[in-house]
């Protein structure tokens, strides 16, 4: 077997996946650190080494300036959130002669800014993407720019802990009283005085959210006990969603929402603000999520009964005010401190307050609030900076230099107003257009790192993963020629990309900005291309391809149906693709799933019977053409069996299909579904009885599934060396199990009912996980250390009768098991007689029934270990999952087998193949096997979103925390994958299994070639040995083809997250489902090579094995 | 031959077509508040009992279905149950199947069952019309080179596109579309009477199509 092209050629193959994704993700999810830092009043304004003028010194520490605005404008404010309150909704021209719905709905703007121009402004409130309404709630709350993956320690809970304006209202004082979207409940728990949330999940329903705010909103406001009033209405958001803009029922809404305005600014005070604004606009049918100025734009008008803005100021006002500066306006009008991480730019047309007439000491008092704003955002651009390292150290020197330089300006200036030395005005104006630049340059350089989509990226990456994927194919399809000629394939590959790369870093480096995925991105795309321009070359210039093109041809005159099989297979893998493109399809993609793999399993069955495979034989005087009937009488009760255990494995499949539902979790989009009642641990069962009978189902899953590996390893006689993974099997499993079930029933006892035992209890709940934990360790060393599971009995040179007598003896096999185990020995002869040139055949046959060596268990030496590996990950997974999953393990198992067993039978009933083909496994059960991975992530009880990832597994056996991060990544990661990584360890046994079921004399070599009687034994797995060429080349192209299915969904996920990065619902199921099936493609590559690692020592040990043997044999 | 029993065929097929949609607009004569989706059970079972009485008319007249081997009552009452049990065990057999497929189990067994006896009458029904209770026939019916008439040609269409648009039928359940036909069972019953329908339009014109490419072996 040749190890070296299967390794490098696999992992070549997930590298460039693994590149594909890396370049797609850093352009498609936008990272951002959070900060836990707060501020607050007492912050130190000025530092302590602020010594560069010493003179100043002195005044400014007499009247240091506190962090929040010392004198607040305004004590109260109404803040109404208009979802998708769009800035053309706002705007009112009389000049329209025929409106469109949504036009000169809303009137109450225009007519407060043309009777009181002084209280009132409306602006472009322009938002960053992505706008969707979670998002803009913690953008303008926050002051910064969201992401989707914000790093930080709130995974679990979708709370909000970075610093925030009603935080920060709550630490001041402020009475804030919350009506409308019931997502700010959850972003802001326990924040609220009084709460009054409404679902806002349905999208059809226009009217509950604003109704119920309504019902609340007036009578709130009249009774005076508030500071801070918030309403979020959803109706017009809704109504675009369901109608778009241009609808009759939008004009409703929007008039219901100009008369909402109208009341609430009749009824606010002098000292109170009322703030309208849209979190997002939409596009013209409805939507919002991306980046078009449709959907950035909303509005926002602000009025106050007294004075807002004085008149007289010459200040150029903007039109268009960037959504994270409502932040540090609201913050200084109200007299709060500015949140930690905010980098919005206060408005400063707001700021004087009206009272101040004196124009200098207006802008004084202008570049006092910038001042605060300026050292607010430094500081965070400090802290941020020590954490996170991707912001551009050149630009933060030179921002830092422009922030030092307009601090000591503003100074200067402070301590001249101090003194009461004229001022000089165009000093004032230049420190105020600094802060200004600063202030925005700060805001570009993090809308640059944060919040915008790489488009380059996003295409590049896509690029790589559509290469990857052909790559993939054609290596799995033409796994000969590939593997063959892997070196001159790769070496190309990998020079041209190197030499590409390398060409477009030094240009960079010399003339433009270094980046990384450009160079990363270069490689592999040239790589890709090299690859497939050489391997069409040796294509055209080998002669194997003409003859498989030949032999394919003739195959599809013969009427054979290989080339409709895998047309329907082809249907179903695109429609499984296809059906990542719709929300709805991911939210019910357990249904859909298993729905695919029933029909996949009776397409089998259909297939077979209308090929006249399986029921040829009921069939009297009626005759197939399958050349393989000639003992008609064999073949009858051989097929009949067939058909029957055929059929049983369809249903076992379809069964344990139907029953993985009971373990589903469920979503927040699925209305009408209870979450399993699997899923909660053991402890949380109140009923008694209930909890008893859990415990014993979960306790007898995990004795079932060691049972049935025990039993099959003695039927295969796999169960008598003294090796160490035997070792592993008879002893180790059994502990392994017993201190799971152990730390079940320790971990599952109410706490109250042993209160003397308290301690024991906790201390045996961290020590059996943990000793669980080596005990797997140990186990997996193990059986890499030395795989080998057989059974040598030396120097019995005797018939058959006594072996099996001895055999019985030892009373671990049934006596059929017995007929297999002298394969193994016949075997051996066989062996011998293959190193003997063939003409002294004749004399060789007195040697043939005489062995000198006798080894139990070689005819399923590879699959052996496999399985061990198997039931150990299975039990380790097992532990880290609630209790009641066992039994979803157990089920697993038997799909596992079910499919195997389908398998296997139906490649037995194929007799006519060609000889290349012979251990190559179809398209039609790798996809099976990765169609049940996915839908046993569903089954163990995981989801596709953040929130459902199982955490507590992290705690099993720490129950007391971690030192590091590591640790409990890997644990949460082994439980949320656990589905992928069993199927991916046990992918090689899908090329194993059907030589292990093989019959035990085929018909038709008995008849043809009667004279070879080596042919008619079953020498199973040592099959592969005899053909090292053709084994290696199967199991290359099974793990390809794995790969490849699971590369293409990732592929489709990715295509679903990049077309649809527009949609509703692009942050809450396409793009968690996008990181899954990264993570899910990522994972299950990773333990395909490790059971590719785990065959190959299997095939070293094997080989030292049988040279350790023959000099025996031969003495 | 071969081109009178196309039109034979033919009109056989348009007969249970035109039943078909008969049978569905029918009921509004007899029933209040009639619809297809709002009353769907209603629909059903007259589609089903329209389709069987027709189905089991025109093939006792056309006379494709085998000529009995013996002429006493006995063997035809005990054909007839055959007849009926076969049926009964069809309709249990497609009802597992669906509940397997991931239909729910206990809430609307009724419908789940009307879908069995619906795909029933689609399929065996008409297997048993034409081959008689005769389970070895249908098997080399439905197997390749197994057709020995274009009935059974027609036969074999008709049962797959039955089975397919019933399988397509469930493609639009999940989707957030809040549609009448989207409730269980009603988009896969439209979806396998749509099926049969296409089917029994296709068998004529495929049979027609490739009639030079038919041939059949003789019994």
């Amino acid at each position: 077997m040749k190890k070296l092209p299967l390794l490098t050629l696999i992992s070549w193959i997930c590298f460039l996946f693994y590149a594909g994704i890396g370049i797609f993700l850093s352009g498609f999810l936008l990272v951002k650190v959070e900060v836990n830092r707060t501020s607050s009043c007492r912050d130190p304004l000025f530092s302590e080494n602020w010594s560069l003028n010493i003179y100043s010194k002195n005044v400014s520490q007499n009247q240091l300036v506190d962090f929040c605005w010392s004198k607040p404008r305004f004590s109260r404010a109404v803040i109404l959130i208009i979802d998708a309150l769009k800035y053309d909704f706002a705007q009112f021209d009389s000049k329209v002669k025929d409106p469109q719905h949504f036009q000169n709905k809303i009137k109450v703007f225009s007519e407060y800014i043309r009777s009181s121009p002084a209280n009132s402004r409306l602006y472009a409130f322009r938002a960053d993407p992505p706008t969707t309404t979670m998002q803009r709630i913690k953008g303008f709350s926050t002051g910064s720019l969201p992401t989707f993956v914000d790093i930080g320690n709130n995974f679990a809970s979708s709370a909000i802990l970075e610093d925030n304006l009603i935080s920060q209202m709550q630490k001041n004082g402020k009475r804030v009283v919350f009506m409308g979207d019931d997502t700010w409940d959850s972003l802001f728990p326990k924040h609220f005085q009084q709460s009054f949330p409404f679902p806002s999940f349905n999208v059809k329903d226009l009217h509950t959210v604003d109704n119920g705010i309504l019902k609340h909103l007036y009578p709130s406001m009249k009774r005076k006990d508030w500071d801070i009033i918030i309403a979020h209405f959803l109706g017009v958001d809704h109504c675009g969603h369901r109608y778009g803009p241009d609808h009759p029922a939008m004009a409703e809404k929007l008039t219901q929402m100009d008369q909402v305005i109208r009341s609430v600014a009749r009824l606010i005070e002098n000292d109170t603000l009322l703030v309208v604004f849209g979190d997002h606009g939409m596009t013209d049918t409805g939507d919002h999520g991306g980046e078009s100025q449709k959907e950035t734009d909303a509005a926002l008008f602000l009025y106050t009964p007294s004075m807002l803005v004085s008149t007289e100021q010459g200040l150029a006002e903007p039109m268009v005010v960037p959504q994270i500066d409502l932040t540090p306006t609201l913050a200084l009008l109200l007299g709060i401190p500015i949140p930690y991480s905010s980098i919005g730019k206060v408005m400063v047309q707001l700021i004087p307050s009206g009272d101040l007439f004196d124009h200098n000491a207006q802008e004084l008092q202008q570049a006092e609030a910038l001042f605060v704003n300026a050292k607010q955002v430094n500081r965070f651009l400090e802290t941020y900076s020590l954490v996170a390292k991707h912001l551009p150290q050149e630009t933060l020197d030179h921002l830092q230099d422009m922030y030092l330089k307009a601090t000591k300006n503003y100074i200067m200036l402070r301590d001249a107003f101090a003194t009461h030395s004229p001022l000089n005005s165009q000093e004032l104006k230049k420190l105020i257009s600094d802060f200004h630049v600063y202030l925005v340059s700060v805001q570009e350089m993090c809308k640059v790192s944060w919040a915008q989509f790489h488009s380059l990226q996003i295409i590049v990456g896509i690029i790589v993963l559509v290469g990857s994927c052909v790559v993939c194919f054609i290596v799995s399809e033409f796994a000969s020629i590939v593997e063959s000629s892997y070196k001159e394939l790769l070496f190309l590959a990998v020079f041209t990309g190197a030499f590409a790369s390398g060409t477009v870093a030094i240009f960079q480096f010399f003339w433009l900005e270094f980046e990384a995925f450009s160079v990363l991105g270069t490689f592999t795309v040239v790589a890709q291309v090299a690859f497939l321009w050489k391997f069409n070359h040796l294509k055209n210039s080998n002669r194997y391809f003409l003859n498989r093109a030949v032999n394919i041809i003739n195959t599809a005159l013969k009427g054979e149906l290989q080339m409709t099989s895998p047309l329907i297979v082809f249907m179903v893998f695109l429609l499984r693709c296809a059906s990542l493109f719709s929300d709805s399809y991911i939210v019910a993609e357990e249904q859909v799933v298993s729905f695919l793999l029933s029909s996949l399993g009776l397409f089998i069955l259909v297939h077979l019977t209308w090929y006249g495979n399986l029921l040829h034989s009921f069939i009297d005087g009626f005759k197939t053409t399958n050349p393989g009937m000639s003992s008609q009488q064999m073949a009858f009760v051989k097929d009949k069996k067939t058909m029957h255990v055929l059929v049983a494995c369809v249903a076992l499949l379809m069964f344990s299909l139907c029953l993985s539902h009971v373990f589903h979790g469920c979503r927040d989009e699925q209305v009408i579904c209870t979450p399993s009642l699997f899923l909660a641990p053991l402890c949380t069962l109140q009923d008694v009885q209930l909890r008893n009978i859990h415990y014993v189902l979960s306790v007898c899953s995990l004795l079932t599934s060691y049972y049935l590996v025990r039993r099959w390893l003695c039927y295969y006689g796999n169960f008598n060396s003294h090796s160490l993974a035997v070792f592993v099997a008879r002893f180790e499993l059994p502990l392994l199990v017993v201190c799971i079930c152990l730390f079940w029933a320790v971990s599952s006892t109410p706490e109250e009912s042993f209160v003397n035992w308290q301690q024991f209890i906790r201390l045996a709940s961290s020590v059996f996980p943990r000793v669980a934990f080596v005990l797997f360790c140990l186990g997996i060393a193990a059986v890499f250390w030395n795989p080998l599971t057989v059974f040598v009995k030396p120097k019995v040179l005797s018939e058959e009768g006594p072996i099996t007598q001895s055999y019985r003896a030892s009373g671990c096999v049934s006596p059929q098991a017995e007929l297999q185990h002298l394969i193994p020995h016949i075997y051996q002869c066989m062996r011998r007689s293959y190193q003997v040139p063939k003409e002294e055949g004749e004399s060789l046959k007195d040697e043939y029934y005489q062995p000198t060596v006798e080894a139990f268990g070689l005819g399923t030496v590879y699959s052996a270990p496999m399985l061990l590996i198997l039931v150990l990950f299975q039990l380790l997974l097992a532990l880290l999952h609630p209790e009641g999953l066992a039994l979803s393990f157990l089920l697993m198992l038997l799909e596992a087998f079910a499919i195997l067993q389908i398998h296997s039978k139906t490649s037995s009933l194929y007799r006519c193949r060609l000889y290349s083909d012979k251990f190559s496994v179809p398209w039609c059960v790798v996809l099976m096997w990765a169609l049940a991975s996915t839908q046993f992530f569903y089954a163990t009880g995981h989801l596709p979103t953040f929130p459902s990832i199982q955490w507590n597994a992290a705690f099993i056996g720490f129950s007391e925390g971690h030192s590091n991060q590591v640790l409990p990544a890997l644990l949460v990661l082994l439980n949320t994958f656990s589905s992928c990584i069993l199927l991916a360890v046990s992918c090689p046994l899908l090329l194993f299994w059907p030589l292990i079921c093989e019959p035990s004399n085929t018909a038709k070599s008995g008849s043809k070639l009667g004279e070879l009687k080596s042919d008619n034994i079953p020498v199973m797995e040592m099959k592969l040995r005899d053909n090292p060429e053709y084994f290696s080349r199967a199991l290359l192209q099974l793990m390809a083809r794995y790969l490849f299915i699971h590369g293409a969904q990732l592929l489709a996920s990715v295509c679903a997250a990049a077309i649809l990065k527009r949609h509703l619902m692009v942050w809450k199921v396409f793009a968690p489902k996008l990181l899954f099936e990264a993570s899910g493609f990522l994972v299950t590559s990773l333990f395909v090579i490790i059971s590719l690692i785990l065959i190959m020592r299997v095939d070293v040990c094997l080989t030292r094995w049988v040279k350790q043997l023959i000099p025996v044999d031969s003495r | 031959m071969k081109d009178i029993e196309i039109k034979g065929m033919v009109s056989a097929h348009a007969i249970i077509a035109i039943t078909i949609l008969l049978a569905t607009l029918a009921p509004t004569l007899f029933v209040d508040n009639y619809s297809v989706y709002g009353t769907h059970l209603v629909w059903l079972y007259s589609c089903c009992s329209a389709v069987a009485a027709v189905n089991i008319a025109l093939y006792a007249l056309l006379g494709v279905s085998p000529t009995p081997k013996r002429h006493t009552l006995s063997y035809k009452v005990t054909k007839l149950f055959r007849s009926f049990m076969y049926f009964g065990f069809s309709c249990l057999i497609f009802h597992g199947i669906v509940v397997l497929y991931g239909a729910p189990l206990i809430e609307s067994a009724l419908e789940t069952f009307s879908f069995a006896v619906l795909l029933s009458t689609f399929t065996t029904l008409r297997c048993i019309c034409m081959l008689g209770p005769n389970v070895q026939a249908w098997i080399r019916v439905f197997s390749k080179n197994g057709a020995m008439s274009i009935w059974d040609t027609s036969l074999q269409i008709t049962t797959l596109c039955s089975v397919i648009g019933a399988w397509f039928g469930a493609f639009p359940i999940p989707l957030d579309w809040d549609r009448p036909w989207q409730v269980w069972p009603v988009s896969c019953t439209l979806g396998a009477t749509f099926g049969f329908v296409m089917g029994l339009l296709v068998a004529p014109s495929w049979i027609y199509w490739y009639r030079k490419h038919l041939t059949y072996k003789s019994k």
